[in-house]
């Protein structure tokens, strides 16, 4: 079952390639902004670079929230999803995962190249994508909850911001603390295993909220 | 098999509907009629699990629909007014995913054997955004030939749909309910079920 909503989703990415690219380019050019702003100056952009690649991530992911069930939620698949025998849990972490494939694993990939901008050396890099890769799947998944929360409303889109940006603080702290730890000389694990502790947390929580949110949403 | 104590639903502060009762057998339909805004898809809804009603209990098999949850759901096909179908799928991939999602895996042979039988042959790998209103809903309604439900709910089935699609539809519910289904459904066209018991339920 997860597995079928998993290819359904990304078989509509494919379909419609240029949703999965907006999130991509609007990354890559917010990135890109900052170095042609504050101009060429190496100290200030390496010690940037860390947390504008994560605000940038932030942001990229959540551009994309408000697709993630309103198109099912117009064409009546989404009744239909609350009607299926399957546990409704399971069905919204499936689409949060393929969220996360669409959206969040291409942040991961470009990462390296945006970081190599700011002359990031290379083991800081490992560490982006390490964080990168732990943290994303967080956000699609706490995302989602914002996106099941405001399913319907008007304004919707602004309402999901307020809503996911402050519980995703703590994945930006983390997440562009690991990168500073690292180029600092000290341990990141702690930074790394806090960041895998949200993961577990919240693949185990959020789609129950989730579920929970959409029968509240579709009443 | 499926009974309605006492519903009552509210939307904002209006009273939809209140006191509504019925028991429905194994082979019987029930027609609910009213005018527009009477609050039938909501009754249907309510029926569906998808929204609870305001006041009353609905019993499948003697058992509260909110306790049973997915064993109710594995007995229902609920085709309302959005018809579910996603326009970037082919008219195959929208029927054989619906199903899946409904539970029921469908192979490609049956899919295209339950298409041609809806009309649809030779459009099986159009995408759904091309297709003409009637179509889509006999996409929707194709999910009835591979779905081995009991119980259907059909919300306006008819609509949009040819004569010759109305007949075949009619036939497709005469044979459910010979094999002991149950269908609740609303339509303002006039159709001629036989079935082994037939309720009319009217709200005002």
């Amino acid at each position: 079952m997860l597995f079928w909503i998993i290819q359904r989703d990304l078989l509509l990415a494919i379909r419609r390639r240029s949703d999965v690219l907006t999130t991509l380019f609007f990354f890559v050019i917010v990135v890109s902004l900052f170095p042609l702003s504050v101009g060429p100056e190496m100290n200030l952009l390496r010690t940037m670079a860390p947390g504008i690649v994560w605000v940038a991530a932030l942001l990229a992911s959540m551009l994309s929230l408000g697709r993630l069930f309103s198109s099912d939620y117009l064409d009546g698949t989404l009744e239909q999803m609350l009607l299926s025998p399957q546990s409704l849990s399971i069905l919204v972490l499936g689409k949060a995962l393929a969220h996360w494939l669409v959206t969040g694993v291409p942040l991961v990939l470009m990462a390296p190249v945006l970081g190599i901008q700011y002359d990031l050396p290379a083991d800081a890099l490992f560490v982006l994508v390490m964080s990168l890769l732990l943290g994303t799947p967080v956000l699609s998944l706490i995302g989602a909850i914002g996106a099941a929360l405001t399913l319907g409303l008007r304004g919707g889109g602004v309402l999901v911001s307020l809503l996911v940006l402050p519980l995703y603080i703590p994945v930006l702290i983390f997440g562009a603390g690991a990168v500073e730890a690292n180029m600092a000389g000290v341990s990141y694990d702690a930074h790394l295993s806090l960041l895998g502790a949200f993961l577990l947390v919240s693949l185990v929580l959020a789609p129950w909220a989730i579920a929970a949110s959409l029968r509240v949403s579709m009443e | 098999m499926l009974q309605g104590i006492n519903l009552a639903c509210v939307r904002g502060d209006r009273r939809l509907f209140k006191a509504v009762n019925f028991t429905l057998e194994a082979g019987g339909l029930m027609q609910v009629h009213g005018p527009n805004g009477s609050g039938k898809t909501s009754l249907l809804r309510i029926l569906c699990g998808l929204s609870s009603p305001a006041l009353g209990e609905i019993n499948w098999c003697g058992a509260s629909i909110r306790d049973l949850k997915g064993e109710y759901f594995s007995n229902l096909t609920y085709i309302g007014h959005l018809s579910g179908t996603k326009d970037d799928l082919t008219v195959l991939e929208n029927l054989r995913i619906s199903s899946a999602l409904a539970g029921e895996h469908v192979s490609e042979i049956q899919a295209r054997d339950a298409l041609m039988r809806m009309g649809l042959n030779g459009r099986e790998f159009l995408p759904a955004k091309v297709l003409s209103q009637g179509q889509r809903r006999r996409v929707a309604l194709a999910r009835l030939l591979v779905c081995k439900t009991k119980l259907w709910i059909l919300d306006e089935p008819l609509a949009a749909l040819d004569v010759m699609a109305v007949q075949l539809i009619q036939e497709l519910l005469e044979r459910h309910l010979a094999e002991k289904g149950l269908v609740v459904m609303t339509t303002h066209q006039a159709i001629d079920v036989a079935a082994i018991s037939t309720v009319h339920l009217r709200l005002t």
